[in-house]
């Protein structure tokens, strides 16, 4: 379901692409460290989750090539509820599906069982936008793509901590 | 011993055994070698056992023993025949060369390589053999070798790798041929090919001058320059930037003949060329590596700083007017700050040629312009910026120092942000030794100004923010001995306002202007004369309005109580220790002989105040101590922190005093202070006859009060620090008292208070017994005691009744708590089932301090922890629902630090751990669920490719 794997010594597609600062880590409240009251999933709280993936041709994090942005993240703890744009960094990147593979399988590994997670590519951002969305919408085809060792492979890679 | 005419006789022996059958040669090399340590080997010998080795024996034939006895003689030869094998000119080379062609063992390879740094090294004739000795080193690089498993040499990758660089970087002659090999080898795919190179090359550099480099230098650049804009390791790049540094130094070295271009120039003219540009993209990503490379350069030499510098600063600065944007402007400058600090390396040199001088007008309305910026990001880097800027000489030019003051002052005083007024302290705290008559005159007037005014219209928060942030800035600008001169007055003027009771007050205010005082008291302590005067202007106006608040409490004045509240005593401690510890002997036994009489004897005169409305009698019984008596913990703090030759008068009296108010005092904060004061004398005073006679009378007053009463808990007190004291300095009695404690571990009513002491006696504690107040602290006290209690702890715990054993339990864990690491690796066998168990023990504490103690385990001794694997991961799993936050939390860290255990053993474990950690995913509490997810994701990727 993706195209050709990076670092196969092919030219990148976009060498000097804009980065944008990461945010800094969610400070600690004081209602936070309170052991009785409960905090509920917030939009922070989700994009929290994916800022830091790696993005798989860079050595960046989709949140400094602003493939995610806090504003295009929505939950809703109480109705279960998560829906992430994501926005490619050219019309064209190749990288879509597997970006939004990555996003989708973070949520997933992160989140309760309760949720139901929407990833799709922010609307008129990509040329291939529809059929991106309906292969990240399909179920069974998350599930296949994931039995595949060399794609999980790479989106073990992006979901990895950078040493 | 042989003579040398036997050696003669052996030795043309066995040269002529090296023509025989192949059979004999093992045997012929050894006894060569034998003959080649002998120190009476006739002239000449020598050469001729090479020469026949050279030309009888192939050497690549013989098996790997055989190989290295060869070597060895060479070397043996080479330490103790030098002269004559050089006699043998070009010939040892080659001959040499042909010994070790082919030759492929580790062992052998080290051996050979250090020949041949030799050979180079002391001036061996290499003749037209430079190319063939490159060849047959050179065509070991990169060094490619993984020791096998349970390798009994233990030769590592990295040792070959270290002694091939040495012959490699042994010589400019080989440059010719190495800088071609080494840029092949950057531009290969692979990682450590890559970081080899670059390693290589900047060892190269530091032997190399123009000429070996000449005509490599284009390729040069370009593979530096492809590392550093498109690597995705942070080490490949680092270590090109590192090298690009010495190439730049390299060039920067070079003595010019006069008919030669200067290569520095051009070099760095095409640097600029193609990085200077990318600096007007302060958005793309290529900008950073730019800069950096840029930097690295400058940093190499004076030369290369100025000629960057003074091309780079004016095209930043431009940039910067030219992006309004402040997310850009803040890239802009933090560019400019890194190009600063590379002058701040160089910028002693010479204050004339300094490249900044000619932007020094536009550079600091830029740095301005960022300071009064609403971006608290820019006025961040403005602040930094500026700050490097001071430290450069004759940058600042009067009027701009005066505006750098008063725009610290502004954001000191109105920053929105906290972190920019931060920020604003701390380049105030490190300018003001350069420009102590600007800040003082400007600065430290105005802070005073605000903190005596009192505005009524504004609300009562911002009001003491705005207090809050004079008090932390008066300190922090207290590092110029002028300056402390102003503040100390400033800051006691707070203080002795506070029973005035013009402001209303809270402990918070008062504790405030003690954090100030102690940080002033740290930044004197360098200097003895700004000590001296601290400690005589601060500490008698701190006794003075606590004695005189004291002597007011009769009159349940409620400004004077709030000065003997224990958060303000408390507060006061460390200043009054902090004044103290740094003192001269000489001014110390002065202020000692004013001090131990006001205590002890109510002599109230040097103190800054006269009149007192009733004696000073702490240590004297009588209706209305209480309160005087609280002042005991001051005491504490001058009396311990004195350095230990410092003679205390009258002693004993005061030892005894101590005693006697330690174990019959009724305020627990009090008695606490009086057995923290006694143990700190006691751990210094010197052994002998005197100090046990005092030690019985504390042990019999002790075991007394322990024994029953109503004053038990301040028995137990005295016990512990006396302990402590004790332990501290290995004193032999500290044995004793440890197996009382640990007996009264078993005590229904102390024992969970024994239990935390524990800790009290592992931990350093902030006011008395440390290394800062010269208390006697054997470095290794936590091991020593650690091996005298935990097999008793152990023992108790398994007779100790149900009740109880959660006390040893915790004890224990307190402990190991405070132990060293690698002590605590060594002795974990025989405790482990013991930690296992206190994981089922309910307490909470007890839980917490065994999880903290097996996280780090886990990641440090992975394969005794993986014997346990089954019970730790149920365990673990077991505490992730527990009801305490921070349990669950620590128990999250230590799922997550299962994952560093050999894959094999916790892989079967996944999928359980997996689903267990669902449900800590949906915890109520945020903090959990972050753990979980880190913990969850990681074991997702256990086993899994691309780990």
């Amino acid at each position: 379901m993706v195209g050709p794997a990076p670092g196969g010594g092919s030219p990148l597609e976009n060498a000097n692409p804009l980065i944008y600062r990461r945010s800094g880590e969610r400070p600690v409240t004081a209602r936070e460290e309170d052991d009785e009251l409960p905090d509920s999933i917030d939009d922070r709280e989700i994009f929290d989750l994916i800022r830091s993936i790696n993005d798989p041709e860079h050595p960046l994090t989709l949140e400094e090539l602003n493939v995610v942005e806090p504003v295009r993240v929505k939950v809703n703890d109480a109705e279960s509820t998560v829906v992430v744009e994501f926005t490619p960094t050219i019309p064209h990147c190749s990288m879509a599906t597997l970006i939004g593979l990555s996003i989708k399988v973070k949520l997933i590994r992160s989140l309760p069982e309760r949720f139901k997670v929407d990833v799709h590519i922010t609307p008129g951002t990509h040329a291939s936008e529809h059929a991106v969305n309906k292969q990240l919408a399909d179920k069974e085809r998350v599930a296949a793509a994931l039995e595949n060792s060399h794609l999980l492979e790479v989106v073990n890679q992006c979901l990895s901590a950078r040493s | 011993m042989l003579q040398e005419e036997e050696v003669t006789h052996l030795v043309l022996f066995y040269e002529n055994r090296l023509k025989d059958h192949h059979l004999v040669i093992p045997a012929v090399l050894q006894g060569l070698h034998a003959l080649s340590l002998c120190e009476v080997l006739a002239p000449g010998l020598a050469v001729s056992v090479l020469k026949a080795i050279f030309q009888e024996v192939h050497v690549q034939s013989l098996p790997q023993l055989d190989r290295h006895t060869v070597y060895s003689i060479i070397t043996n030869f080479m330490h103790t025949r030098e002269e004559e094998l050089k006699g043998l000119g070009a010939d040892f080379t080659f001959g040499f060369i042909q010994v070790m062609d082919g030759e492929k063992d580790p062992r052998n390879l080290l051996v050979a390589f250090q020949i041949v740094c030799d050979l180079i090294l002391k001036d061996y004739v290499l003749g037209p053999f430079v190319e063939e000795l490159f060849e047959v080193t050179s065509c070991y690089f990169p060094i490619d070798f993984t020791p096998p498993p349970n390798d009994p040499h233990c030769i590592q990758r990295e040792d070959l790798i270290v002694s091939l660089r040495a012959v490699l970087a042994s010589t400019p002659q080989f440059a010719e041929f190495l800088l071609p090999l080494l840029i092949e080898k950057m531009d290969s795919e692979m990682q450590s090919a890559k970081l080899d190179s670059l390693q290589t090359l900047g060892a190269c550099c530091t032997i190399y001058g123009q000429k070996e480099l000449q005509e490599f230098l284009p390729s040069l650049w370009s593979s530096l320059r492809r590392e550093v804009f498109q690597t995705a390791s942070e080490k490949v790049e680092a270590e090109a930037l590192a090298a690009l540094h010495g190439l730049s130094a390299c060039l920067s070295r070079s003595v010019l003949s006069s008919d030669t271009e200067d290569l520095l120039d051009s070099f760095l003219s095409s640097i600029l060329q193609d990085c200077r540009h990318h600096l007007c993209e302060p958005d793309m990503k290529l900008v950073w590596p730019s800069a950096k490379l840029l930097q690295a350069a400058a940093g190499a030499s004076f030369r290369a700083g100025h000629r960057i510098t003074s091309s780079i600063v004016p095209l930043l600065l431009e940039q910067y007017n030219q992006h309004p944007q402040s997310s850009q402007r803040r890239t802009i400058l933090e560019m400019l700050l890194g190009f600063l600090e590379v002058q701040q390396k160089w910028g002693h040199e010479d204050e004339e040629e300094s490249a900044l001088l000619c932007s020094r007008a536009p550079l600091c309305s830029v740095l301005f312009s960022a300071l009064t910026d609403p971006s608290v990001q820019l006025q961040l880097v403005g602040i930094r910026a500026l700050t490097v800027l001071g430290t450069l000489p004759g940058l600042l030019a009067p009027p701009d120092v005066q505006l750098v003051v008063d725009h610290l002052t502004r954001l000191v005083l109105h920053a929105d942000d906290s972190q920019s007024c931060v920020a604003a302290m701390e380049a105030a705290g490190s300018l003001a030794p350069i420009y102590p008559g600007a800040f003082s005159g400007r600065m430290v007037q105005r802070l005073a100004e605000e903190l005596q005014s009192e505005r009524e219209e504004e609300g009562r928060r911002s009001m003491q923010s705005l207090r809050a942030r004079c008090l932390q800035a008066l300190a922090a600008v207290s590092t110029h001995p002028g300056i402390v001169h102003e503040t100390i007055p400033v800051l006691l003027q707070c203080l002795r306002q506070v029973p005035k009771g013009n402001v209303p007050a809270r402990a918070c205010d008062v504790v405030a202007v003690c954090q100030s005082l102690q940080q002033v008291a740290v930044q004197c302590q360098r200097d003895t004369e700004s000590c001296w005067y601290y400690h005589q202007t601060v500490v008698p106006c701190l006794l003075a309005v606590t004695v005189q608040a004291a002597m007011q409490e009769n009159a349940h004045s409620p400004l004077g109580k709030l000065l003997l509240e224990e958060e303000v005593l408390s507060a006061m401690v460390p200043v009054v220790s902090a004044a103290s510890a740094h003192l001269c002997p000489e001014l110390a036994a002065q202020s000692v002989s004013q001090l131990v009489p006001l205590f002890l004897d109510g002599e109230v005169s040097f103190l800054p105040q006269d009149s007192f409305p009733c004696p000073f009698q702490p240590f004297q019984g009588g209706q209305h101590v209480a309160a005087q008596r609280r002042l005991v913990a001051l005491l504490m703090a001058f009396v311990c922190s004195l350095p230990r030759n410092v003679l205390i008068p009258q002693q004993d009296r005061l030892l005894q005093e101590l005693l006697a108010l330690s174990c019959s005092c009724d305020c627990p904060f009090t008695a606490t202070a009086a057995a923290k004061c006694f143990a700190g004398l006691v751990n210094k005073y010197p052994a002998g006859q005197q100090l046990d006679q005092l030690l019985e009378t504390a042990v019999s007053r002790m075991e007394a009060g322990l024994a029953e009463g109503p004053l038990r808990s301040q028995a137990l007190a005295l016990l512990l620090w006396v302990t402590k004291g004790l332990v501290l300095r290995y004193h032999p009695l500290s044995s004793r008292l440890t197996d009382k404690l640990l007996g009264l571990l078993g005590d229904a009513e102390l024992g969970p208070a024994v239990a935390d002491g524990f800790s009290l006696l592992m931990a350093d504690s902030p006011d008395v017994l440390h290394k800062g107040c010269h208390a006697d602290v054997r470095i290794m006290f936590r091991q020593r005691f650690f091996t005298d209690s935990v097999p008793k702890l152990v023992q108790g715990f398994h007779t100790a009744g149900p009740g109880v054993k959660a006390n040893y339990l915790k004890g224990l864990s307190h402990v190991l708590n405070h132990l060293p690491r690698p002590v605590l690796v060594t002795e974990l066998p025989t405790l482990l089932s013991l930690l296992l168990e206190a994981l089922s023990c309910p307490d909470h504490v007890v839980q917490l301090s065994t999880l903290s103690c097996l996280q780090p385990l886990l990641l440090e001794a992975p394969h005794v922890m993986s014997l346990h694997v089954d019970t730790l991961v149920t365990k673990f799993l077991g505490l992730t629902s527990s009801p305490a936050m921070a349990i669950r939390i620590a128990a999250l860290q230590c799922v997550h630090a299962l994952t560093s255990l050999p894959v094999p053993v916790v892989l079967p474990y996944k999928p359980r751990v997996i689903r267990a950690l669902a449900k800590p995913l949906d915890d109520m509490k945020r903090l959990v669920r972050k753990e979980a997810v880190v913990a969850r994701g990681e074991w997702f990727l256990l086993g899994s490719p691309g780990r």
